[in-house]
């Protein structure tokens, strides 16, 4: 497993409460596969990025990066997992400094890395900008020179050029538009052919996560609610929560009669999480058992499990988990 | 109109050959240049496009809500129960038209609440504004029945309650209760649902299906997202640089799109259930407003153009059924298909 969270648990204390915007997820991303997290707003999924960057630190659990403990990284050793691991976020706009030459921002994580030449840096930044797609005399123009798709590539050639192992991509296209979309989409997966990454991506347009990765977590509230191949996740989706994800998605199809009553009402507050199954109050199919026991993982289809009380499969035993961990993040 | 033609039912808003003009220090510049259309009572038309093809100034142009100074309308009829809006001087528009009879539902709900009013006073400010309440308690009344139309529980007890009080759902609810207070006949929704969730974004799209139903309004939805546009919508009229290059029943477009803009809009999207594939991506992107090709404005990335596409603009080609489409390929008898 190249990256992976143990349990990883995030609280952040307000004067109201405590927000509780990831309890206790666990998953791992494989060498040159993609793993998508998807839920709604305030599931927790940006948090989750956040950690898995080490941009935040988790109140409790683990974040793994090649089965050493990364989480409490300072220093240098934080630098190093910060070559490895690199991101490109959602708005190509405020995500580049408009004060900057293109070449610069390209160059900056290299720099802070302080450890090539200039000379290889100005080499690394031309060759980034050929990967995705853009002349090299893009360097000496300003972000505001381009176009949000170009603006976008130039975001993905700054993530490349310190040749990390893994880019965590944060809704990295859903700024852009349609045309645009699939321009990005092909160049990522083309990059990761070519240099074998490993993508987590955060995305809420279930389509694009369909055609875009191999294994899917849908998260709610928080929680981890289902995960696994992603054929198996969108092909026969386990829990209530992924089947009503997908129902409610619009399809490009006017004969698709879109559902009204998969789903109640609106999606919980993370400082007041509902007792029981998370997802009790919106569920059409829930139980007196779902307001009160929080249900265990179920194995749903070959690899993927959820957390409902309608599945009676046994517990999921994970390959990258070793038994003394097993206890502990399967509660 | 031939004698084949299915009679469409009266229009409750048409829309001539508009025509928008912002005059800028650098130069005037039209992000809306001859668009027409029409939109039957109890319809929805849908308008999709990408950032910068015009959708939303078409909108903004039929209420006249253009940036001033510099933004004008510079040609073209926008009627509504026969009566030509862009004649009417501001204060007769302000007065009966605009959020009377036509009313705009915006992207962010956020941004189109005041934070500081209550729910009660901004639902019931355009019902005492064209005096449709005479009394304070008359306009909390209606906006109270306005609220439960767009099935906000409880509304009376909601009256009070302050924007932020309000999820980002709710809030949607409160300014679609706005603009369906004073009974519009016609309703332009700019990207209603891009800002919620799906599970929330399915429920808003179903309560404009009752509100249709249960008043009659006219629809005209700005969308970007082409699942939304087939879900609810009669006709959709798909924008490019300013212009409408294809329109036509939803059905008929989605299984028949005719304009190869349309086919790799449409192409360009990854389907659920879809086995896993490269993407169609279309290259380039769409011409700048200072520098309109002269011919059709998508033949520079257009798979098929040739020497006349480049030339000139194509005219109108009847498909049938109240199917349009701009393309000289399709004029010219061919079946394009570029994607």
């Amino acid at each position: 497993m190249l990256l992976e969270a143990q349990d990883l648990k995030k609280h952040f204390e307000t004067r109201k409460g405590v927000v509780k915007a990831v309890d206790g997820v666990s998953f791992a991303l494989e060498p040159g596969k993609t793993f998508a997290l998807v839920g709604e707003s305030g599931c927790g999924k940006s948090t989750l990025a956040k950690l898995m960057l080490l941009l935040e630190r988790p109140t409790s659990g683990s974040v793994r990066f090649r089965g050493r403990e990364v989480s409490s990284l300072r220093g240098r050793a934080l630098r190093q997992f910060r070559r490895e691991v690199q991101a490109v976020f959602q708005d190509p706009y405020s995500s580049l400094n408009p004060r900057l030459r293109v070449g610069k921002i390209i160059a900056e994580p290299m720099l802070a890395q302080g450890d090539l030449s200039r000379a290889e840096i100005r080499k690394r930044v031309e060759e980034a900008l050929e990967v995705v797609g853009l002349p090299t005399t893009a360097a000496r123009l300003y972000p505001h020179e381009f176009s949000g798709g170009q603006r976008q590539r130039i975001a993905v050639a700054r993530a490349l050029a310190v040749r990390p192992e893994v880019v965590i991509l944060d809704e990295p296209t859903s700024a852009l538009d349609v045309s645009i979309r699939a321009q990005i989409l092909n160049l990522l997966s083309d990059v990761q052919d070519e240099f074998g990454l490993s993508y987590l991506i955060i995305a809420h347009d279930l389509a694009l996560v369909e055609h875009f990765s191999d294994a899917t977590g849908v998260m709610y509230l928080g929680n981890m609610v289902e995960q696994g191949p992603t054929e198996a996740v969108f092909g026969a989706p386990a829990h209530p929560y992924t089947q009503a994800l997908l129902a409610s998605a619009p399809r490009p199809d006017p004969d698709h009669v879109l559902p009204t009553d998969v789903i109640i009402g609106e999606i919980g507050s993370a400082m007041n999480v509902p007792s029981g199954c998370p997802f009790h109050p919106r569920c059409p199919q829930r139980t007196a058992q779902c307001e009160t026991v929080q249900p265990e993982r179920h194995v749903s289809a070959p690899g993927a499990w959820a957390r409902c009380h309608l599945l009676h499969g046994p517990a999921p035993r994970p390959a990258s988990l070793r038994p003394d961990q097993l206890e502990r993040t399967s509660t | 109109m031939s004698l084949i033609e299915p009679i469409e039912p009266a229009a409750a808003l048409e829309v001539r050959n508009l025509v928008t003009e912002l005059r800028l220090r650098r130069g005037t510049l039209r992000p809306v240049d001859g668009v027409s259309f029409s939109v039957a009572k109890g319809q929805t038309l849908g308008i999709v496009g990408e950032s910068g093809s015009g959708k939303s100034m078409t909108c903004l142009s039929l209420l006249r809500l253009l940036p001033r100074p510099g933004g004008r309308i510079a040609g073209g009829e926008v009627v509504v129960a026969g009566t030509d809006l862009t004649k009417l001087s501001d204060r007769e528009l302000a007065r009966d038209w605009r959020g009377r009879r036509i009313s705009m539902v915006t992207q962010d709900p956020m941004s189109s609440l005041n934070p500081v009013y209550t729910i009660g006073d901004q639902v019931g400010a355009p019902l005492r504004y064209h005096r449709i309440a005479r009394t304070r308690s008359d306009a909390r009344a209606r906006a109270a029945e306005a609220l439960g139309k767009v099935r906000i529980p409880s509304p009376e007890a909601r009256l009070h309650d302050y924007p932020h009080q309000f999820s980002g759902g709710m809030r949607q609810r409160v300014v679609s209760a706005m603009a369906i207070a004073c009974a519009p006949e016609v309703m332009i929704a700019d990207e209603p649902t891009s800002s919620l969730d799906v599970t929330i974004q399915v429920k808003m799209m179903d309560l404009y299906r009752q509100i249709q139903e249960e008043t009659g309004v006219a629809i005209v939805l700005i969308t970007h997202d082409m699942g939304v546009a087939a879900s609810i919508c009669d006709r959709i009229a798909v924008m490019y640089a300013g212009r409408i290059v294809e329109q036509g029943p939803a059905k008929e477009l989605f299984r028949n799109p005719a304009h190869p803009y349309t086919q790799s809009l449409l192409s360009a999207i990854p389907k659920l259930g879809e086995k896993r594939k490269r993407l169609y991506a279309l290259g380039g992107q769409p011409p700048s407003l200072t520098a309109m090709p002269k011919g059709c404005r998508f033949a520079p990335r257009c798979a098929l153009a040739d020497a006349k596409c480049h030339a000139s603009y194509p005219g109108e080609t009847n498909l049938g059924a109240g199917h349009r489409t701009n393309c000289w390929r399709v004029a010219e008898g061919g079946a394009p298909h570029a994607a």
